[in-house]
């Protein structure tokens, strides 16, 4: 086989990166490039530089140091049994690369993950060697993410923590018996005990940051990791529950939800169908509902139906609210601002503004139609000074109102 | 120009603003008209180019205060909305934001009412501007040109953009920030800009064959687009909604985005082919799963001159002995373990006090995997691919035996019950727990008994007996547990 060139390992090794979901570069200390030899900033705002047809946001260069692996995980493009085109980059040809793209306005920055070879050490060795030759070689001050493998030793982790903006540490699947079963090399003890070192080591860097102006930053932009969707049996209640117990537990700022796809050379314990994109669409708004609404875990539980799934057919703050009509309908003109998190169609920017608004007029129904998307969908869960939805909230086929049409897949011309 | 004396009743004023989106001499000029008491419908703002034909008998000359040190008010929300706002491309923002100013003055909490009409629209404003200076940050495209002999100092980036909104100037700090260390410009139809790696410029707008037409990196970049597209998860209106078709012309990577979508149904489906099959909903009898074993080709061992060879026993067996796969006398009879290695497999059974006739027997692969050697045929082992693809109709015959304690024969038994390829040597002997409940243990094939002579003959077959001892206690205890 005739030895690669850059082009075709990048082709390999992007590919091989594409179903981490996350891209985000926004959260972390602010920098520039002034007084430095490099280029680089980061604001605090995240920047999409491109979007694919996958609707998905081009952010960083994501790509894998290599998709050479030892492991066998089933739902995995590189495992080891798969027969993938496998490559390999060094660490300075992934910086190189960084710098060329990052020069032309392309990207925010790096998301390095590697296939396990040689030893679980070494690859991470090698990634963190990636990033010193960015911040220390190239003076970059640009975002790097790095993944990192919960079996290699925490101090190495430590050290990529030192150079990365966020660390990320994927727990794959969201029952322990699914990742037996799909991820037979990986073990969730390991993996929470690796999140748990990381959650320490960010906390003791901000301690000394307040008292010592120099002291080194460890991950300003946090840790996150990923779950795998519909590749084993869980169920949203499951995922749901996962999800907020690794929130508290470990301070993460994202849970990422990837829909399984179906990878070439998929090995059989999986099921070939994808599930439907709408179910992870769900479950980023369920985590929404946690994250900003007020939301406890157990009720977003509560909004799922018999098969402990979310509807697919209308989301989950509507499906909670047709579950508990009798917290409804809600004064605009009164209500706390946790009541109106709650109705369906309001957002917390609506919400915001209804509280501020009110203070100086009181609200009729064209007023709230102002600041929403669409009044059909809050009228029957609101009272104005001119509306109240009388027998609309009790209506038996009120989900049937509500739920969005089926529409006709959108040609492309 | 000449200021009045006194603001005559009635008089329309026209402002002619000196650039696009200049806060200071808007705000200048909205302060001493707000002190005159010039109600909004009495003030024409003229963009620099545009003409104020409607207004064009107004008074040009700006009538004068008589208290210069009257107070006007604006509240914080106010002043940093239009400070944002005045780089919007409506001609109509200059009087919009007087309008706001002027009611201000009046109700100095007015912002605050995010109902009213001007206040949407001054935010509608702000919103635009800011996306465009977002995307701006986002898509703008540098192209190297190098420009004489030096390598790294002749570095110049250039990058041809077009806002919708006057926000050139506005951006040009994020940009300094961001590549301080670098030579670029910005060339736009409304201006451009210049950074010497010390100091901004500002030049004339530019047209689109002012900039380079191309840069060899480009390739890379649509190869990494391309690459990191998924094209299991097709959507488009998501795509189009942050990256709208306008931008695209600047975009090297655009270009590819037609014939990504186009492909994407295709290689989706392509790719569901190849990984595998039409494995429908799994059979619930075992009469079914022998049915659909039969034509199952989904390895190409499969393909191969064979018969599927169903597994044998009770349906109700508490014991499941698994096998690697069937041999060429287990091919043509249609039954496993009746050759050689059953024989092996019979004794050891029978000393161990096990009754094979109560114990369901079965393969881990369906198949007969060989290579032809003149008349015979040669086995050959099953690859980790194939075991796993096989391993669907083994759990199928699992599912409905539900066996309490399962023996793999040999590492390739013992793959297809854990996912995972693992030493015989180090998991035997001691059980290990499936997820449906049930005990697996883990041995030899007898194969491997019969490849062997001598010392280590003996050795294997003792410990071979020894672990079927082991199941047998087992299988006793768990019958006397209820």
């Amino acid at each position: 086989m005739p030895a690669l060139d850059t082009i075709q390992k990048l082709g390999i090794l992007a590919d091989a990166a594409k179903y981490d979901a996350s891209c985000a570069s926004s959260g972390t200390a602010k920098r520039n490039s002034k007084g430095g030899k490099g280029v680089g900033s980061t604001e605090g705002m995240g920047i999409c530089h491109a979007y694919a047809p996958d609707g998905r946001c081009i952010s960083l260069l994501k790509i894998l140091l290599t998709n050479h692996c030892i492991f066998d995980c089933h739902y995995c493009v590189n495992r080891k049994s798969s027969n993938v085109r496998r490559a390999r980059f060094t660490p300075r040809e992934v910086a190189d690369l960084t710098i060329t793209f990052y020069r032309r306005n392309y990207i925010e920055g790096l998301f390095l993950s590697s296939g396990i070879i040689k030893s679980s050490n070494h690859t991470m060795e090698e990634m963190v060697e990636c990033a010193r030759i960015l911040r220390d070689e190239y003076d970059f001050r640009g975002y790097i993410h790095l993944k990192t493998i919960p079996e290699a030793d925490p101090q190495l982790v430590h050290q990529a923590g030192l150079y990365a903006d966020r660390v990320s540490i994927n727990v794959e699947l969201p029952t322990d018996t699914g990742l037996t079963r799909l991820a037979p090399d990986k073990d969730s003890r390991q993996i929470e005990g690796a999140m748990g070192g990381v959650k320490m080591a960010i906390r003791q860097a901000k301690d000394e940051k307040k008292r010592f102006k120099h002291a080194p930053r460890f991950a300003p932009g946090g840790q996150s990791t990923q779950m795998i969707v519909g590749a084993d049996t869980a169920t949203d209640s499951d995922i749901v529950g996962k999800a907020s117990r690794l929130y508290d537990s470990f301070k993460l700022r994202r849970v990422y939800y990837s829909a399984f796809s179906p990878i070439p050379d998929a090995s059989a314990v999986l099921p070939l169908k994808r599930p439907p994109l709408m179910r992870e669409h769900r479950l980023y708004q369920s985590d929404w509902l946690m994250r900003f609404y007020g939301f406890a875990p157990k009720e977003v539980m509560q909004a799922t139906e018999a098969d402990g799934n979310l509807p697919l057919d209308i989301d989950p703050k509507l499906a909670w609210a047709l579950k508990f009509r009798d917290s409804f309908p809600v004064d605009v003109n009164r209500a706390s601002k946790e009541q109106l998190l709650r109705v369906p169609g309001l957002g917390t920017r609506a919400v915001g503004q209804i509280l501020a608004s009110r203070r100086h007029r009181t609200l009729r129904l064209d007023d709230v139609a102002k600041l929403t998307v669409s009044i059909t969908k809050v009228r029957p869960f609101i009272c104005t000074v001119d509306w109240r939805p009388l027998t609309l909230t009790d209506r038996a086929d009120l989900r049937s109102l509500l739920a969005p049409k089926q529409e006709q897949l959108e040609l492309f011309g | 120009m000449t200021a009045l004396q006194h603001v005559k009743l009635g008089t329309y004023y026209v402002v002619n603003m000196l650039s696009h989106d200049d806060f200071g001499f808007w705000r200048e000029r909205a302060r001493s008209l707000v002190q005159c008491d010039v109600p909004p419908d009495r003030v024409a703002w003229v963009e620099p180019g545009g003409t104020g034909s409607l207004f064009s008998h107004g008074e040009r000359r700006m009538p004068v205060p008589e208290d210069p040190n009257r107070m006007v008010r604006a509240s914080k929300r106010f002043v940093s909305l239009a400070k944002t706002a005045i780089h919007h491309s409506d001609p109509e923002r200059f009087a919009l934001l007087y309008r706001l100013l002027w009611r201000l003055q009046s109700n100095p909490r007015m912002m605050e009412d995010k109902a009213d009409p001007d206040i949407r629209r001054v935010e509608e404003l702000d919103k635009a501007v800011r996306r465009d200076a977002h995307k701006m940050h986002a898509f703008v495209r540098f192209r190297l040109v190098e420009e004489g002999d030096e390598p790294e100092a002749g570095e110049h980036y250039v990058a041809w953009f077009e806002p919708d909104h006057h926000i050139l100037r506005r951006e040009a700090g994020f940009f300094v920030r961001r590549f301080a260390n670098m030579r670029w410009s910005i060339l736009t139809p409304r201006g451009s800009l210049h950074w010497d790696t010390e100091t901004l410029c500002e030049g004339p707008p530019a047209q689109k064959s002012d900039a380079p037409s191309g840069d060899p990196a480009e390739d890379l970049w649509r190869k990494y687009y391309a690459s990191i597209f998924n094209p299991a998860r097709l959507k488009i209106g998501a795509m189009l909604k942050e990256m709208p078709k306008k931008y695209w012309k600047n975009m090297p990577e655009a270009e590819l985005i037609p014939e990504l979508i186009a492909g994407a149904q295709g290689r989706e489906a392509s790719m569901v082919a190849e990984g595998k099959s039409e494995f429908a909903a799994r059979p619930d009898t075992l009469e079914a799963i022998g049915k659909a074993i039969a034509g199952c080709r989904n390895c190409p061992i499969g393909s191969l001159e064979n018969h599927a060879v169903m597994g044998e026993g009770p349906r109700d067996a508490p014991l499941m002995i698994v096998g690697e796969q069937p041999g060429d006398k287990e091919d043509m009879a249609g039954r496993p373990f009746v050759g050689p290695a059953g024989q092996v497999l019979n004794e050891h059974l029978a000393a161990a006090g096990i009754m094979r006739e109560k114990a369901y027997l079965t393969n881990a692969v369906k198949h007969f995997k060989y290579v032809q050697r003149g008349k015979r045929r040669i086995h050959q082992s099953p690859a980790a691919k194939e075991i796993d693809t096989c391993r669907w109709w083994q759990e199928a015959e699992r599912a409905i035996v539900k066996p309490k304690l399962v023996l793999a024969l040999g590492a390739s038994a013992a793959r297809s019950l854990l996912g995972k390829t693992v030493s015989v040597n180090k998991v035997r002997g001691t059980p290990i727990a499936l997820e449906d409940g049930s005990e697996l243990w883990v041995t030899v094939h007898p194969s491997y008994l019969l490849r062997l002579d001598g010392d280590a003959a003996a050795e294997q077959e003792r410990l071979f007996a020894a672990d079927l001892a082991a199941v047998r206690e087992r299988l006793d205890q768990m019958a006397e547990a209820p």
